[in-house]
C-alpha cells in the first residue's frame, strides 16, 4: 500500500550552491578558499503540503521554484533549514533508515551506478534493499522488460542514452517496490513514444495503490497524470487542488492576451465592462482578458480600441488550462 | 546497522574492482616495479649503491604502493561520484546510515590497500632476488603496522576524496601526493635526514614517514628506524584524526 506525505512550513536557505538546483536559480560562486563570496538562495519559504496514500500529486512550477528541494528533502539528501517533513508515520530527517525503506526516487540527473551494467544496477539496487537472490533476478528481468531494455541490460550503462539512463533509472527506483514513488522531472528528455509508455507505467503502479509524488513545468503531463496539483513558485505553493479545479479557479478561464498598438489610459475599465469579462490586467500596451469566452469576445475588444483610437496588433487566445492558471497567479508564463 | 546493506555495498566495490583486475593491477605493480628493478637491481649490480640499500627500499616500496592504492581506491570514486550527476546518491538513498557509507568505502580502501602491498613485497622480491635482507622476525608488530598503513590510506582517502573536486585531481598528484612520496622516508631512512635538520623535523608531519619507518622497523630492523611505538601511536593518531575529518566532511557533501 502507499503511505502519505506530508511536509509542514518547510524552509530552506543555501548558503552554498544546491547541488540540484535548476540553472538561472543560484548563482554558482567560483572563488578560492575562504575568499569565496558568501551566497545565500532561499529555496523554500514555509511549503506546507499533504499527500494521501494512493494518490497521484504533480508540484507544477518552473526552473528553480523550490520542486527538487521539496523532493531533495523528503528524501533524505536535503536537510531543512526548518520545519518537519513525514513519510507515513516516519519523520524524515530523524528517522532516514525507515524512510528510505518506504521511498524510491528518481532524480533529475540520472545519477545511475556507472561501473555496472542495467542489469547489475538493478540487481545491487534490490541488495541494497535485502531482497532475496532468486527474487530479484525475477523482479530485474521483469522490470527491464517492461522497460523495453532488456536486449541491452548487459551493457555498462556508461554507453546509454539520455531516455534510456532515465527509463533505468525509473526501474531501479522501482525495483524494491516503495511504497512511495518521488519523480523529479520524470520525462524530460523523452521522446513522446517513451513518455506515454512512463505514463502507463505510473498510473499502472499508483493502481496498485501506491503513492506516487512526481514534479513538473510541463502543465501537460500534470493534467494528464496527477489526481491533486500544487503550484509552486519562489518556494512557496500558491495554489493546491484538483486539475480541474485549479482551473476553474481563473476567473472566466479564457484567456484573451491582446496587445495594442500603443498604451491607452482608461482602455482597461472599458474592457472590463464588456459582458463575460471577469478580469483585465494591464502591462503597457499589453492587455490579458480572463472572460468566460475567448473567440466571441474578440470583436468587441477591437471596438472598444478603435474607439480609444489605438489598433489591435496581436491577439492569442487560450483556453482554460493550468497555464492560464500560472499566469494569473505569478503574472509569468511557465515557460519564460 | 545494517549488515545486509552493507554487505551488499561491498560486493559491489568486489565486483568492480574483479571487472577492473588488470589495469588495477598495472597501475599499482608498474611504478614500484620498475623502481626496483633501477634501484635494487641497476644501481646495486653497477656499484653505485651498497648491497644493503635492498633491505632499505623494500619496506619503503610496500608503503608508498599500500598509501597510493588505498587513497586511490577511495578517493577517485569518491570524486567522481560527487560530481555533478551525483552518482553516490545511488547508494545513498540505500536503507543504511549514510556514514556507514564512508564507512565502507574506508573498509573496501583498507582491504585493496592489503592486496597491493601484499603483491608489490613478492612482485619486489622476485625482482630483487633472495638475498633482500628482509628479517620477518616480529609478526604481531608487522601485521599491526600493515593494518594501520592500510587504514591510513583508507581514511586519508576518504578526507582528500570529500575536499577535492575532479578539476584539482591534477594538483593533490603533484601537489600533494608527489611531494609526500619524495619526503615520506620510502627511498632514505628518516635517520638520513639528520644533516637537514629543519627538513628532518618539517617531515614529520607526512604520515608516510611513519608508515616507511614502522615497515622497516619490522621487516629489515637492522637498518635504522624510528622506535616501533612511537609508530604505532602516531599512526593510530593520524588514523582516527583522519576518520573522524573524513566522516564529517563526507556527511557535509553528501547532504545539502
Amino acid at each position: 500500500m502507499g503511505a502519505t506525505v506530508k511536509t509542514n512550513d518547510l524552509r530552506k536557505i543555501y548558503n552554498t550552491p544546491p547541488p540540484l538546483a535548476a540553472p538561472g536559480s543560484a548563482i554558482f560562486a567560483r572563488g578560492k578558499g575562504p575568499k569565496k563570496p558568501k551566497m545565500e538562495v532561499k529555496a523554500l519559504d514555509g511549503v506546507s503540503l499533504e499527500v494521501g496514500a494512493g494518490e497521484i500529486f504533480g508540484l507544477l512550477g518552473p526552473n528553480g521554484a523550490g520542486k527538487s528541494t521539496t523532493v531533495g528533502i523528503l528524501t533524505t539528501r536535503v536537510k531543512p533549514t526548518s520545519g518537519d517533513a513525514w513519510i507515513g508515520p516516519h519523520n524524515v530527517w530523524r528517522e532516514q533508515v525507515e524512510t528510505k525503506r518506504l521511498i524510491g526516487v528518481v532524480q533529475q540527473r540520472p545519477n545511475l551506478d556507472f561501473s555496472l551494467s542495467a542489469r547489475e544496477i538493478l540487481l545491487f539496487h534490490a541488495a541494497y534493499f535485502g531482497i532475496g537472490s532468486a527474487e530479484r533476478t525475477r523482479r530485474a528481468a521483469e522490470l527491464l522488460e517492461r522497460f523495453q531494455l532488456t536486449e541491452r541490460a548487459e551493457e555498462i550503462v556508461r554507453g546509454y542514452s539520455g531516455g534510456m539512463m532515465q527509463r533505468l533509472a525509473i526501474a531501479r527506483a522501482m525495483m524494491h517496490d516503495p511504497d512511495v514513488l518521488f519523480l523529479d522531472e520524470p520525462s524530460t528528455g523523452l521522446d513522446p513514444q517513451t513518455r506515454l509508455l512512463l505514463w502507463e507505467i505510473i498510473r499502472e503502479y499508483n493502481a496498485a495503490g501506491k503513492t506516487i509524488l512526481l514534479t513538473t513545468h510541463n502543465m501537460e503531463e500534470a493534467d494528464a497524470l496527477c489526481q491533486r496539483i500544487a503550484i509552486v513558485d519562489h518556494g512557496k505553493v500558491i495554489a493546491i487542488g484538483t486539475p480541474a479545479e485549479l482551473k476553474h479557479s481563473v476567473p472566466g478561464g479564457y484567456l484573451v492576451r491582446v496587445k495594442f498598438s500603443a498604451p491607452v489610459d482608461g482602455l482597461a475599465d472599458r474592457l472590463r465592462e464588456l459582458p463575460g469579462v471577469n478580469e483585465v490586467k494591464v502591462a503597457g500596451s499589453s492587455v490579458d482578458v480572463y472572460a468566460d469566452s475567448g473567440g466571441a469576445l474578440v470583436g468587441a475588444i477591437a471596438a472598444s480600441a478603435s474607439n480609444a483610437g489605438v489598433e489591435l496588433s496581436d491577439v492569442h487566445i487560450s483556453e482554460p488550462s493550468l497555464e492560464n492558471l500560472f499566469l494569473h497567479h505569478t503574472g509569468r508564463s511557465l515557460r519564460q | 546497522m545494517n549488515w545486509k546493506t552493507f554487505a551488499a555495498m561491498l560486493r559491489r566495490d568486489a565486483h568492480v574492482a574483479r571487472r577492473n583486475f588488470i589495469p588495477l593491477l598495472l597501475q599499482t605493480m608498474l611504478q614500484p616495479i620498475l623502481f626496483v628493478f633501477i634501484f635494487g637491481q641497476v644501481m646495486i649490480r653497477s656499484g653505485f649503491m651498497p648491497q644493503n640499500y635492498r633491505a632499505m627500499l623494500l619496506p619503503g616500496i610496500m608503503a608508498i604502493s599500500m598509501l597510493m592504492t588505498g587513497v586511490q581506491a577511495v578517493s577517485m570514486p569518491l570524486i567522481a561520484e560527487f560530481q555533478f550527476t551525483r552518482e553516490i546518491e545511488d547508494r545513498l538513498l540505500a536503507p543504511m546510515k549514510i556514514e556507514w557509507l564512508a564507512v565502507e568505502k574506508v573498509f573496501a580502501g583498507v582491504i585493496q590497500a592489503l592486496i597491493s602491498g601484499f603483491i608489490v613485497v613478492i612482485a619486489a622480491w622476485l625482482v630483487m632476488g633472495a638475498n633482500v635482507g628482509v628479517k620477518f622476525q616480529r609478526p604481531l608488530e608487522f601485521a599491526l603496522v600493515v593494518f594501520l598503513v592500510a587504514l591510513l590510506s583508507a581514511a586519508g582517502g576518504l578526507t582528500l576524496g570529500c575536499s577535492v573536486g575532479q578539476t584539482q585531481i591534477g594538483l593533490l598528484f603533484s601537489l600533494v601526493l608527489a611531494p609526500m612520496i619524495m619526503f615520506g622516508c620510502a627511498y632514505y631512512p628518516w635517520s638520513a635526514l639528520k644533516s637537514f635538520p629543519v627538513v628532518q623535523m618539517a617531515v614529520l608531519i607526512n604520515p608516510l614517514v611513519y608508515a616507511s619507518e614502522g615497515l622497516r622497523g619490522t621487516l629489515a630492523p637492522q637498518v635504522p628506524h624510528m622506535p616501533t611505538l612511537v609508530v604505532i601511536g602516531v599512526l593510530a593518531v593520524v588514523d582516527a584524526a583522519l576518520i573522524v575529518v573524513g566522516l564529517n566532511r563526507f556527511f557535509r557533501k553528501a547532504v545539502s
